[in-house]
């Protein structure tokens, strides 16, 4: 297995966090209650550290000067290999708390299989942030609930969001070649063992709030080869100012 | 020196480093903590490794700086490391820092299953760092820093955080 291959497996799986982590960030100061303002900001924060923890690894992997920040900005967008669903928009609070749910139970399930990976560091940066994500599918999930069996208004917003990200579910288990060289080598995480307990635990957390789940089998995909929905670009044109800006600016 | 278990820290390092305290709760040393896995003397240069408590802490960049001003300021070189693995839990801070922790204000965490129990059930099972009293109740799963909850006593009527859990 060749250095360059890990490299694109890590971004494969830090992207998620990246991204996520930016899409959270853009409530700070501006969540429907100084509470899940914080909560969602504190989230960020959790995906921005362990996103630098494996850019810090990637960058080592790929030398050149690389470093955390040129792996974090200086990529193009077909480069960034999130799925598509974490990209999606803050489009009202439950689109959010759905958002962060449906990557939530998969996020926890990944990342308790990358603990047993055969990369030190992987299995490291695993252990270490399947304790914080665990709080995160804590919130979330309480917030499906009392979305869910609140108003009437909450529940329909809730099962609107829902239904509009179920496209978005199937994308979570898809690989590439390199991901299943790197599962191969007993380094990644086999998605498609996750599948069933993904759709299970997120099924079942649906029944608990009184919500439907969606029948469609029509799935959508495309962020993990790097063809992103149209929310891409503005995430990136913010995200990447201001080293676009001042080039190799540091803090 | 055996504050923690499997960490290693090198006698006449310990004067230096109980003096660098965590700079989000500055009552705390970073011994106190348990982020120092270990300090190792080599001539005159110190090897340092710390881990984050958690993965986004912002505050391990200012502690890695303070470590290094403090050992210079006391005439070594010295290099940090930022580790990962063994991740560090909250059973790693000491009786002292739990008391310092409380003194501060900031209640200590419940062993995982009355964490699991206040976080989620709305037990009433945190103590009251003012008044003592466990007639508390969460507020927010998430506090002023992702290591914390917020809290409020309903007898004193004082919010207050609770230090989470983290095994
Ligand atoms: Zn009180």
């Amino acid at each position: 297995m060749m250095k360059e291959e890990l490299y694109e497996y890590i971004l494969g799986v830090a992207d998620n966090s990246l991204i996520l982590g930016q899409r959270l960030g853009e409530l700070c100061g501006h969540g429907p209650s100084l509470e899940t303002d914080i909560a969602c900001t504190n989230i960020s924060l959790d995906l921005f550290g362990q996103t630098r923890s494996y850019f810090q690894y990637a960058a080592k992997l790929i030398g050149n000067d690389a470093t955390e920040d040129t792996v974090a900005f200086l990529r193009t967008e077909r480069e960034y290999r999130n799925v598509l669903l974490v990209e999606q928009p803050n489009t009202d609070f439950a689109y959010t708390i759905a958002r962060q749910f449906l990557f939530d139970v998969f996020h926890f399930l990944f990342l308790d299989q990358l603990k047993n990976s055969n990369d030190l560091n992987l299995s490291a940066i695993a252990n270490k942030a399947i304790k914080e994500v665990s709080y995160h599918q804590r919130f979330s999930t309480d917030w499906i609930k009392r979305l869910g069996d609140g108003t009437p208004e909450s529940a329909q917003r809730i099962q609107a969001a829902i239904d509009d990200l179920w496209r978005y579910t199937d994308e979570l288990f898809h690989t590439s070649n390199i991901d299943d060289k790197i599962i191969e080598a007993g380094i990644g995480v086999n998605l498609s063992e996750l599948k069933d307990p993904y759709y299970s635990r997120v099924i079942q957390v649906l029944e608990e709030s009184k919500l439907v789940t969606p029948e469609s089998k029509w799935f959508q995909k495309g962020g993990k080869a790097g063809v992103h929905t149209e929310h891409m670009g503005y995430i990136l044109s913010d995200m990447q100012y201001m080293q676009r800006t001042f080039p190799n600016m540091t803090w | 020196m055996t504050v923690i278990q499997g960490v290693h820290i090198d006698e006449q390092l310990i004067p230096i480093l109980e003096k660098v305290s965590d700079p989000e709760i500055p009552v705390l040393s970073i011994l106190e903590m348990g982020v120092v896995r270990s300090a190792q003397l080599d001539k005159n240069h110190v090897y340092v490794k710390i881990t984050p408590t958690y993965s986004g802490c912002p505050a391990m960049d200012v502690i890695g700086d303070d470590i290094n001003r403090a050992l210079k300021k006391a005439g070594y070189t010295s290099e940090v490391e930022l580790v990962l693995s063994p991740a560090w839990t909250t059973d790693w801070i000491t009786p002292k820092g739990r008391a310092a922790l409380e003194n501060y204000g900031i209640a200590a965490p419940l062993n995982p299953e009355a964490d699991k129990a206040v976080l989620l059930e709305g037990k009433r099972l945190v103590s009251c760092p003012q008044c003592s009293s466990k007639n508390t109740r969460m507020v927010s799963q998430f506090g002023s820093t992702a290591c914390k909850a917020q809290f409020q006593c309903d007898d004193c009527l004082e919010p207050f955080d609770y230090f989470k859990c983290l095994k």
